[in-house]
C-alpha cells in the first residue's frame, strides 16, 4: 500500500518546485521548476490510478502533452526575450513594474 | 516489503535530485538533476505498474523536453552564470511554504495518513504490497499485467477520444507558435 507515501512524495516535490520558482530569477530554471511541479501532480495521478482505474493514467498522458507544448512555447518566448534584453534574468524584465 | 524499500530509495533520490536542481547556480547541472528526478519518477511509475506512463516519462520528459531545455541553454550560451538567488520577501514566503509543508506532514502523521489512503483507495486491500499491482486494487476489466498499454489505450480512445484529438490540435498550435516566436523574421 504505497498510496499514502506516494502522495507525500508528490507534495514534497511540488513544494520543491514552488520554492524554486520563488527563490530563483533565471527564467530557464524557473521553467524547470514548473516541469517539476507538473511531474509531482503526475505522480499523484498515477498513485490514484492504482485504486480508481486507468483514467488517471490517461490524464497523465494529457498533462505530459500540455507540458511538452508549454515547454516548446515557453522556451521560444525566452529565446525572443533573450534577443531583446541579452539576458534571461527576470530582474531585467520589469517593463510592467510600476 | 521489497516494493516499499525500492519505493523509498527512489523517493529519496527524487527529492534529493529535485533539491539539487533548484539550488544549482549553473542551468546545465540543474537540467541534469531534473533528468535524474524524472528517471526516479519513471521507476516509481513502474512500481505502480504504470508501464506505459513510465515509458512516456522517459521518452517525452527525460528525452524530448529536457533536450529542448539543454538545447536552448547552449543556444543562449548560459554557462558560468553568477548566483541569481533572490533576496527579500519572496525567500521568506518560500521558506514559510516549506515550513508549512513540514508541519502539515508531521501533524497529519503516519497513522492518519494511512487512514486517508484507505479512505481514498476504497476497495483496495490495505497493508499488502501487492495492492499496488492491478488486480490487487479496484482495477477491473482489461487490466492485466501483460497488457498494461491496452488498459490505458481503451479509455484513451473510447471515453477520451475527443480530448485526445484536441491534444493534437494543441501540439500543432504549439509547434507553429514556437516557430513564429523564435524566428527572427518571418
Amino acid at each position: 500500500m504505497l498510496l499514502g507515501p506516494a502522495l507525500v512524495l508528490s507534495a514534497i516535490l511540488f513544494v520543491i518546485g514552488v520554492v524554486g520558482v520563488m527563490i530563483r530569477r533565471n527564467a530557464i530554471i524557473l521553467f524547470m521548476c514548473v516541469e517539476l511541479m507538473l511531474n509531482a501532480v503526475n505522480l499523484s495521478f498515477v498513485a490514484f490510478a492504482t485504486a480508481h482505474g486507468f483514467n488517471g493514467q490517461v490524464f497523465v498522458f494529457f498533462v505530459m502533452t500540455v507540458a511538452a507544448a508549454e515547454a516548446a512555447v515557453g522556451l521560444a518566448i525566452i529565446l525572443a526575450i533573450f534577443r531583446h534584453t541579452r539576458s534571461v534574468d527576470l530582474k531585467n524584465m520589469n517593463l510592467l513594474q510600476g | 516489503m521489497m516494493t516499499e524499500i525500492v519505493f523509498y530509495v527512489l523517493a529519496a533520490a527524487a527529492v534529493l535530485s529535485g533539491l539539487l536542481c533548484i539550488t544549482q547556480k549553473n542551468p546545465v547541472p540543474a537540467a541534469l538533476w531534473l533528468v535524474s528526478t524524472m528517471f526516479s519518477l519513471a521507476a516509481i511509475y513502474v512500481l505502480f505498474s504504470a508501464h506505459f506512463i513510465a515509458a512516456m516519462q522517459v521518452l517525452v520528459y527525460a528525452g524530448a523536453v529536457m533536450v529542448l531545455f539543454l538545447f536552448v541553454i547552449m543556444l543562449l550560451n548560459l554557462g558560468r552564470a553568477e548566483s541569481d538567488v533572490k533576496r527579500g520577501p519572496a525567500v521568506l514566503v518560500a521558506v514559510g511554504l516549506a515550513a508549512a509543508l513540514v508541519i502539515t506532514l508531521i501533524v497529519v502523521g503516519k497513522t492518519s495518513l494511512a487512514g486517508l489512503a484507505i479512505e481514498l483507495g476504497k476497495g483496495q486491500s490495505a497493508g499488502s504490497p501487492d495492492a499496488v499491482l492491478p488486480g490487487g486494487g479496484a482495477v477491473t476489466g482489461a487490466a492485466s499485467f501483460s497488457n498494461a498499454i491496452g488498459a490505458v489505450a481503451a479509455p484513451m480512445f473510447q471515453v477520451y477520444l475527443i480530448p485526445f484529438e484536441i491534444t493534437s490540435i494543441l501540439l500543432l498550435a504549439a509547434a507553429v507558435g514556437a516557430v513564429v516566436l523564435a524566428k527572427r523574421k518571418l
